[in-house]
């Protein structure tokens, strides 16, 4: 409570310095508009905005789903099987270092200039700390709760219902978190590449016409959106996390 | 029923035990007192595959095996429940795993939950309830497990002295209604005098079975019966040597006092 009052305050601080170093200086709109000047646009040109932060929003959380169809299965995988999780690792972190930014026109040509290259981009950046995280997760599981399970018998399914997955949870939610705002870069550079609607593509094209506030606006609902989806998993996690690791568990 | 000959163990240089033997005969009560530290729970690990061992024959209702691995039920020093579940979904996971009829076993948790004093606390999670709550919780899931052997190490341990007593006999009533067979690591002289048919007090370092008594007066026992009592008072001044430090393991054997 007293953090979220900080963070408040922090905020009506930086605005402030903005609105006021805007008026003292006389910056011209196209430049840097005052926060004042930002929130007015992205309400009235709430009508215009809106249908895009749609199609964004639809291409955010698809790429979240088509992450999470692909990493779960895969993280169980490998989790099951350390050999497979040995050959396939080093293209998995080679993969991470190539810049979305250079495949994102190459999807562009392969799957066009609608929703599905987008949903791909968000997915694909997603893809690995989802996985990454979760894997981490299975693997910490408490030994001493493992020889519990291989006492009484329990096979790879039962072990991941009953042990493992409850475990791995918390860090599933962490990567997860991770995810949902990374979704949202690779989503809006999706849409810079090439696309004719969506958030991304109306940055692109107020910023060509000069009309920062415009992008400015587009910013301010692409961050609200971020921040939603973001609590929105915090808030799944509180209500299916409802127990306590006691200490004695922890290593 | 089982019959362990030759076992050896050592974590490192350190050698907790080697050429131990040990025989456990169908439907009895064997507690095993030791000082702390000199392996009894090593041994349970062993037995049941927790940790390998060095060498050994562990021979198994006729038939050699490797370890007790799914043939017995452990209940480990620590409670280890699962933190998730609540503590009824604790009890009733052996039955879950091993694929047996939910329903009836839970029917079957839930009375040893009021037995155990348990009752009301069926849909709390572990850590919403004490450590000696928690401990009786896996004791009843140590019973779940559909075997007839089970080993239980230190199961009454953070229980109050009333408790105790009353779980002291509930763990018989079971033992003889249920026709298990029960191995136990307790450091408590009374419990041990009270529940077991073979009492073996342990040495340490490396472990050995220093003595082994055999009571087969008739259960439930009252603890004025003059031979428990000379049985404690030897235990307690053994024990209390071994703390003191004044016999090694040579001397051990040689302090002029055999048990009958
Ligand atoms: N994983 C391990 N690695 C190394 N040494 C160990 C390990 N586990 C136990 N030991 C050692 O083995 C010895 C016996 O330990 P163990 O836990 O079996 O004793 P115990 O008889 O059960 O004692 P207590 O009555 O206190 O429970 C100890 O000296 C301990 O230091
Ligand atoms: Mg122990």
């Amino acid at each position: 409570m007293r953090a979220n009052i900080f963070a408040l305050i922090l905020m009506f601080l930086v605005l402030g310095i903005w609105q006021m170093a805007c008026g003292f200086f006389a910056i011209p709109d196209f430049i840097l508009p005052a926060p004042y000047e930002i929130i007015m646009t992205a309400i009235i040109k709430a009508p215009v905005i809106f249908p895009n932060a749609l199609v964004t929003g639809v291409e955010i959380i698809s790429g979240i789903a088509l992450a999470l169809v692909f990493a779960i299965p895969f993280a169980m995988i490998m989790f099951a099987k350390p050999s497979i999780e040995k050959a396939v690792s080093p293209f998995l972190v080679a993969s991470q270092a190539i810049p979305v930014f250079a495949i994102a026109p190459l999807l562009i040509v392969w799957l066009g200039y609608g929703i599905a290259s987008k949903v791909l981009m968000a997915g694909i950046i997603i893809f690995f700390p989802i996985l990454v995280s979760l894997l981490e997760g299975f693997k910490t599981c408490d030994h001493e709760l493992r020889i519990l399970f291989r006492l009484m018998g329990a096979g790879f399914w039962k072990s991941m219902r009953l042990l493992y997955w409850p475990w791995a949870l918390p860090n599933f939610f962490a990567g997860l978190k991770v995810g949902v705002t990374v979704a949202t870069i690779g989503a809006v550079i999706g849409e810079w590449v090439g696309a004719q609607q969506g958030l991304g593509y109306l940055m692109i094209q107020a910023n060509a016409r000069l009309n920062t506030n415009l992008v400015f606006a587009s910013i301010l609902w692409l961050t609200a959106m971020g921040l939603i989806l973001w609590s929105f998993v915090g808030i799944l996690e509180k209500k299916i996390i409802n127990w306590k690791v006691k200490k004695e568990f922890l290593p | 029923m089982l019959y362990v000959s030759q076992l050896s163990k050592r974590f490192g240089k350190n050698e907790i035990f080697s050429d131990f033997n040990l025989t456990i005969p169908e439907n009895k009560f064997i507690v095993l007192i030791g000082p702390s530290g000199c392996g009894k729970t090593t041994l349970f690990d062993v037995l049941t595959g927790v940790t390998p061992m060095e060498k050994g024959n562990i021979l198994w209702k006729g038939l050699r095996v490797k370890n007790l691995e799914k043939r017995c039920a452990y209940m480990q020093q620590k409670d280890l429940l699962l933190p998730w579940l609540t503590l009824l979904e604790n009890a009733v996971l052996p039955a879950e795993i091993s694929g047996a009829d939910l329903e009836k076993s839970k029917i079957k948790a839930e009375s040893l939950f009021k037995r155990m004093g348990l009752a009301g606390y069926e849909n709390f999670r572990p850590h919403e309830i004490s450590g000696g709550m928690r401990q009786r919780c896996a004791l009843i899931r140590t019973l779940m497990f559909p075997h007839d052997f089970i080993l239980l190490d230190e199961p009454l341990s953070s229980l109050d002295a009333i408790t105790r007593r009353r779980l002291q006999s509930l763990l018989l009533l079971l033992q003889t209604e249920f026709s298990k067979t029960l191995l136990m690591i307790t450091h408590d002289i009374e419990e041990a005098l009270l529940l077991a048919d073979e009492i073996y007090l342990l040495s340490v370092q490396p472990m050995g079975i220093r003595e082994k008594f055999i009571l087969d007066s008739p259960k439930p026992r009252k603890f004025n019966d003059p031979l428990l009592l000379e049985i404690e008072e030897h235990v307690m001044d053994v024990l209390q040597g071994d703390i003191s430090g004044d016999t090694g393991g040579e001397t051990g054997g040689d302090k002029g006092y055999r048990w009958r």
